[in-house]
């Protein structure tokens, strides 16, 4: 029982990782790849681990998944807002069917 | 020209997808561990467009979110890895992985920026 939702789990990681990965392709421009590459992170990879989880109970293996996947919900958005910021400050524009622009006026 | 580039994407999602369904797993696993071994090979699929993004992108933002993601895919390997194979170390490189991943993408980010490293 435990390893079926394991698996299930597993499988709606990788599906979103994939779709992620996908937008990473699509997408056109810097800012709304990143959103694609955060999102997935967060519901995928996490999904992996938690099925992992759920695969080996708590044991060694187990616990090391959960903390994995805390780690990474604590760092993904940090780096994801760390890359945004230094691509804006770099010079990258956004695409032309961007609607709103406020960080331009912020920071002068 | 666009609509062909479409096509053709569309002609090796749909190759890589046949691959990933009909490859022959070795039968002496339980189904779980089959399909996870079938599952990883999407996860691989997955990479080799990150990998895409790397090679093509514009700008060098654009390498550093597919490098970004790449990592993150990394640890996903490495934690479907350790069940069909029954290894259970592969877990710790993925923490490992994430860990070094997440400095290297920090200095990365600081860099582009170009402001110094203490500030």
């Amino acid at each position: 029982m435990n390893e079926t939702i394991g698996v299930i789990l597993i499988s709606i990681g990788i599906l979103f990782d994939f779709f992620g990965c996908l937008g990473l392709i699509r997408f056109p421009d810097v800012y709304s790849r990143l959103q694609a590459a955060a999102k997935c992170v967060t519901l995928g990879t996490c999904g992996i681990l938690l099925g992992l989880f759920f695969f080996k109970g708590f044991s060694a293996t187990g616990v090391k998944a959960i903390l994995c996947m805390l780690f990474i919900i604590l760092t993904a958005p940090v780096s994801a807002h760390a890359l945004a910021r230094s691509a804006y400050r770099s010079g990258v524009k956004p695409c032309k069917e961007t609607v709103i622009d406020e960080y331009s006026e912020t920071i002068t | 020209m666009k609509n062909i580039r479409w096509i053709a994407g569309l002609i090796a999602l749909i190759a890589a997808g046949g691959v990933v369904v009909f490859l022959p797993v070795p039968s002496m696993l339980s189904w779980q561990s089959g399909f996870l071994a079938r599952a990883f090979l999407c996860l691989l699929i997955s990479a080799f467009l990150c990998l895409w993004r790397v090679l093509r992108g514009p700008t060098a933002a654009d390498r550093a979110v597919a490098v970004d993601m790449l990592g993150i895919l990394i640890v996903g390997f490495c934690a479907v890895l350790s069940i069909p194979t029954g290894r259970d170390w592969y877990i710790d490189i993925g923490i490992a992985w994430a860990l070094q991943s997440f400095i290297g993408i920090m200095a990365l980010a600081k860099y582009m920026e170009g402001k110094d490293f203490d500030e």
